[in-house]
């Protein structure tokens, strides 16, 4: 009978968390999702050009030969924003996960040691936070020189203080627990402790920021492509290709359609992020801080 | 030899501002192996930072607190001594004391691990000695009710091999039917390991029925200590006399204590 009940437990508590990600947003944040991550990993079977040849008249507006129409030296736009999926989305996934990594094993350690090494890291993340995002970034792009690579290591240096801040404080919270205590009374080193016991219980807040912050790299990557900074040309990157397209006003389908990619990976991933958010939220802070009596 | 001997122990903490609090204020007693010693005060008067002192989680501003003849202190950030892991702890709170991302069975696993006698206990006799089913190893503690969880921390402490067992009010926050219960079998387990245990209550009625000798406390001080017949039958100190007034007497006239 105890087996029926776990069993049952269990399957109540994936039934609740698919419910809250069955809402329309998350449904078409996912499908969207999904959609430009099939479009990036099938890029090359699906493009109906070569994306740097400049085979083409110039400047053609969309038509059944060129679905997006061409830019301003002969290229297929559509052939370029599929190729652009293959540029954005796994830099901004890749950009995430470290800053994700770097931020929180920072933080957690803040956190976990306190003192000189709590006031030293957090001082550098508040020094970070003093500027604003995309200047800073802008800053550090240049002053290595512009190229995909250098701007993603940019944002990085930009984006792990959000990750060591949330940390932080959650392992602030779960450190004197009473089952962090219970097993540094058997025995466990600060760091068996903190990757046993802290870690596994303040990790899902912090996949939810990691989620919702996957919109916004891919538009400050595209930000910097944009302002020059990222894609060299003619690497068939978003932000740079709304750059051709504002140089060529007239012509809107250059800017237009890798404008609306963009807008698409970039709500779809907040949609998610949100849904996701939802559905782990009170869960997990109620593990961190122990159920009250 | 005396397993546990405090020697005018003191913890201070500041106050905000420029005072300070002694939480407990020259303490000294000695328990020895196998002794059964219920603490008993009001909530607030130093019972759990005493305990937790004992634990070198509490640091203490005089005084010194030796086991085994080794003196215990502040645990900090190392890695806690292997001879000191022969104390061990139960917390008041079942919901906070056991991880709630890992099964029953491998956070019990992880007494087994630090005790010196390898071959003493598995998982399934220690979950069949707290009177759980064996099988429920591989489940994780949100499963399981307060009673049931509070049974789950007393085996993982059992298994590590303690000589001394602490309580630190493991009862307070279960049922009145559980209390006795969870209680007794606290003295059943660490009399069957030949471990002392220092079980905390603010209960005295319970405290009773397990421990051989009783000390109360009182603003950081111990009052009174003495064989739990003789201070429950004839109490010397006037807090102890007004902390047993205090307990309820079942006698059908609807007196309130007092």
């Amino acid at each position: 009978m105890t087996d029926v009940l776990a069993v049952q437990t269990k399957r109540r508590s994936r039934l609740r968390i698919s419910k809250q990600l069955r809402t329309p947003l998350a449904l078409t944040g996912g499908v969207i999702v999904a959609f430009w991550l099939l479009v990036a990993v099938f890029a090359p079977l699906i493009r109906p050009f070569d994306p740097l040849a400049q085979d083409f008249d110039r400047l053609q507006a969309p038509s059944a030969a060129h679905w997006f129409g061409t830019d301003q030296v002969g290229r297929d736009v559509l052939s370029r924003v599929i190729s652009g999926a293959q540029v954005s989305i796994p830099l901004a996934l890749m950009l995430v996960i470290f800053a994700m990594l770097i931020g929180s094993v920072l933080g957690a350690i803040a956190g976990y040691f306190g003192k000189a090494l709590d006031e030293t890291i957090m001082r550098i993340a508040d020094l970070v936070f003093a500027f604003p995002t995309i200047i800073l970034a802008m800053v550090i792009a240049a002053s290595l020189g512009p190229s995909l690579t250098n701007a993603v290591i940019a944002m990085l240096i930009v984006s792990w203080p959000a990750y060591a801040r949330v940390t932080r404080s959650l392992v602030l919270g779960a450190r004197n627990a009473e089952y962090v205590v219970a097993g540094r009374l058997l025995g466990n080193g600060p760091f068996t402790s903190l990757s046993k016991d802290v870690l596994p219980n303040v990790v899902s807040p912090v996949v939810v920021l990691a989620t919702l912050d996957v919109g916004t790299a891919i538009l400050l990557l595209s930000g910097l492509s944009f302002l020059g900074l990222g894609a060299v040309p003619p690497t068939p990157d978003w932000g740079a290709m709304v750059s051709d397209g504002v140089q060529n006003f007239s012509s809107w389908w250059i800017a237009a359609f890798p404008g609306l990619a963009i807008l698409t990976v970039v709500l779809a991933f907040n949609f998610l992020g949100d849904a996701l958010r939802d559905a782990l939220d009170p869960r997990s802070q109620e593990a961190v801080q122990g159920r009250a009596l | 030899m005396t397993l546990l001997s405090l020697d005018d122990v003191r913890v201070t903490y500041k106050l905000p501002g420029r005072g300070t609090l002694n939480a407990v204020d020259g303490v000294s007693f000695d328990l020895e192996p196998r002794q059964v010693l219920g603490l008993v005060g009001e909530s607030g008067c130093g019972k759990s930072t005493l305990a937790r002192a004992v634990c070198g989680l509490e640091p203490t501003s005089a005084g010194s607190i030796s086991f085994n003849g080794q003196r215990i202190g502040k645990l900090g950030l190392r890695k806690r001594d292997p001879a000191l892991m022969r104390i061990q702890m139960v917390f008041q709170n079942p919901f906070a004391s056991l991880n709630p991302r890992r099964t029953i069975g491998s956070q019990i696993e992880d007494g087994l691990r630090v005790n010196p006698d390898r071959d003493a206990w598995n998982v399934a006799q220690l979950l069949e000695h707290v009177e759980l089913d064996a099988s429920s190893r591989d489940r994780y503690p949100h499963q399981f009710s307060g009673g049931q969880r509070q049974r789950i921390a007393i085996a993982r402490a059992i298994a590590a091999g303690p000589e001394l067992l602490i309580g630190d009010e493991p009862i307070a926050s279960l049922d009145a039917s559980l209390q006795a219960r969870v209680a007794k079998l606290m003295r059943k387990l660490a009399v069957e390991t030949g471990a002392a245990l220092l079980f905390i209550s603010h209960d005295l009625s319970v405290v009773r029925v397990i421990a051989d000798d009783v000390a109360v406390m009182s603003a950081g001080k111990i009052v009174e200590r003495g064989p739990v017949d003789r201070v429950w039958t004839n109490p010397q100190d006037a807090y102890t006399q007004r902390l047993l007034a205090a307990i309820p007497v079942v006698d059908g006239l609807g007196r309130l204590p007092g």
